[in-house]
């Protein structure tokens, strides 16, 4: 599903990722874990299309096609969802208004037919419900005076009602205690499916005991630096990063 | 030094000019170098204003000249009513000015739909409003000011308050040529309520001054002000809001906010906050900023897939309506989101 090869990239004059490459299947779920400032970040916006990234070599592609030659918006619609480390907060905009535009832009890029309200609210409360969350939320501005754990339930929300087939979870773990964690793993888990694919970026090994990756693949400086199993997070979790900081 | 002056006097000096403090960044000597013609009586029809028929009854004011009962403008003890006041620029290269008398009764109540409408390029309008409210009375005051990009438009509101009086008002506008929407308030304090909200969306070449002073005279006075701007293109927006509270004037509550977002290099925004404070015990707060859209969320509503354009104006779009959700009145706070959806500048 997602290939990239030798990707390099950069923000502003520093060289952040320098030779990425990485296969990621369809079902298949893949950690990416690597100490602070190894890429982790980067490689997750460098996917989405954030501006002031620039890809200064390499390829990645969704399915064949080149995702790095299209806009943000563009990726969004062909199925790349990105779970924010530090979600946004949107003042003025409801939650469900705030979705409501974005499926529909998703709808109308894909030439299929707009959402009418009613079945969007009955998904939005169907989808609330598995979440545990108050559907009243979705009334209130996105993200706005959210907790850290509410704010990482909404893009889970998102996510589930925008159905994507690529989601890339950056830190989804961070700022969440142990009931919020669940909560947001079962979520998670209730979308792995044989046709979508999920990266999960994370600096620890404790979301991995949620969310069950196939592979892990270390990131360290710019690059994958090993690549195993579920024990190589247990591993790290007991030895650091230091032999791959080190190697590279 | 005021537009009326000069029209009424046919004499350019009596023009405000970048040299007096209060007009520097709306400079009229500058940028008019002949007088009109007086403007016409018009007797033609007018298509609806854009409050359309909201209310019960409507003020016409075409070319400076009253059409109708200026008497609806002065409600006895305990009267409400939700009037239309329409200024209309009809002809082209014309000047003209307005004086009309807004007075309400002890616990009259007035909901005021006010509008500028430029019909004609290149006029010199001027509107002065004098406005007195008793005990207990009630004005909410929303004016809808879309002149031509060619008009020069000024408009005045002087206001004064009896105790326990409550005026709120929201100004709206997308500027002008050059213009100036003013409203000064003589606050009694004493349990009176001012809400002062403003809206400016710039584009093009246009301008837009939203200049208020309220001098807060009495103890328990309150005032909170919200005016947010949203400029692009060459276009210029200015805030000069000013809250005195005088010796004694204790207890006085007054929060002041202008926000501002620049969509292009080009665009300016020239904002004077000023509270001055002579009273000791008050509780007095001001924010002032000027900035561009937040890039961040930006990025975050592309991500989900709304497109960069629709993206930016959805956020300018909620940011001005934290302006008009403030709107009491039903039918203007839907007109009003209706303007700032059509004039969201992208």
């Amino acid at each position: 599903m997602l290939s990239i090869k030798n990707l390099h990239a950069r923000v502003e004059a520093a060289e952040i990722l320098k030779g990425l490459s990485l296969e990621l299947p369809a079902g298949e779920v893949h950690a990416i874990m690597g100490p602070n400032g190894a890429g982790k970040s980067t490689l997750s916006y460098v996917l989405t299309g954030r501006q002031g990234y620039e890809v200064t070599d390499g390829t990645a592609t969704l399915d064949g096609e080149d995702l790095l030659s299209l806009e943000a918006n563009e990726r969004a619609a062909r199925g790349v969802f990105l779970s924010f480390q530090y979600p946004l907060e949107i003042p003025g905009v409801p939650a469900m208004t705030f979705l409501r535009t974005a499926m529909n832009a998703q709808h109308k890029a894909r030439g299929e037919p707009e959402i009418s309200a009613t079945d969007f609210l009955k998904r939005a409360r169907e989808v609330a419900g598995q979440l545990k969350m108050d559907f009243d939320m979705l009334k209130r501005p996105l993200n706005v005076g959210f907790s850290g754990g509410e704010k990482k339930r909404m893009e889970i929300f998102q996510m589930a009602m925008l159905s994507p087939r690529l989601l890339i979870l950056d830190e989804t773990d961070s700022g969440l205690d142990i009931d919020a964690l669940k909560i947001v793993a079962d979520g998670v888990n209730a979308l792995r499916s044989p046709d979508r694919a999920m990266l999960v970026i994370t600096h620890y090994q404790r979301l991995l005991d949620y969310i069950r990756p196939d592979k892990v693949h270390v990131l360290a400086a710019g690059r994958i630096a090993a690549t195993g199993g579920p024990e190589l997070a247990h591993e790290l979790e007991r030895e650091g990063y230091d032999k791959y900081a080190r190697a590279a | 030094m005021t537009l009326s002056l000069a029209l009424e006097a046919r004499d350019l000096s009596q023009l405000p000019s970048r040299r007096d403090e209060d007009w520097r960044w709306t400079d009229l000597r500058g940028l008019i170098r002949e007088l009109p013609a007086p403007s016409p009586e018009v007797s033609a029809g007018l298509s609806p204003g854009p409050f359309g028929d909201e209310g019960e009854a409507e003020l016409l004011v075409v070319n400076g000249r009253v059409r109708g009962d200026a008497g609806l403008l002065t409600l006895s003890d305990g009267e409400a009513r939700v009037v239309r006041l329409r200024f209309v620029a009809a002809t082209a290269a014309t000047g003209h000015g307005v004086k009309l008398a807004v007075s309400l009764a002890p616990g009259a109540h007035l909901t005021l739909l006010e509008s500028y409408e430029g019909q004609a390029p290149d006029y010199l309008a001027d509107a002065a409003l004098s406005v007195r409210l008793e005990t207990g009375a009630r004005l909410e005051r929303i004016v809808l000011a879309s002149d031509h990009a060619e008009g020069v438009s000024v408009s005045t509101a002087s206001v004064s308050l009896a105790p326990g009086a409550d005026f709120a008002q929201t100004v709206l506008t997308d500027g002008a040529r050059r213009q100036r929407l003013e409203t000064r308030v003589e606050h009694p304090g004493q349990d009176a309520k001012v809400r002062m909200d403003g809206a400016y969306l710039i584009a093009d070449r246009r301008h837009a001054d939203l200049t208020t002073a309220v001098n807060h005279a009495g103890t328990d006075g309150t005032t909170d002000q919200l005016v947010k701007g949203v400029v692009a293109d060459q276009g210029r927006g200015v805030f000069q809001g000013r809250i005195t509270v005088n010796p004694g004037a204790d207890r006085t509550d007054a929060r002041m906010g202008h926000h501002a977002l620049l969509l292009s290099d080009r665009a300016e925004v020239n904002a004077k906050p000023e509270l001055l404070i002579f009273a000791d015990d008050v509780a007095c707060a001001h924010g002032n900023t000027v900035g561009a859209l937040d890039e961040d969320a930006l990025f975050y509503a592309q991500q989900r897939g709304i497109p960069e354009a629709e993206a930016r104006a959805m956020l300018t779009e909620a940011f001005i309506g934290e302006v008009i959700d403030r709107i009491v009145h039903d039918g203007a706070r839907e007109v009003a989101r209706a303007w700032a959806a059509k004039r969201r500048a992208g």
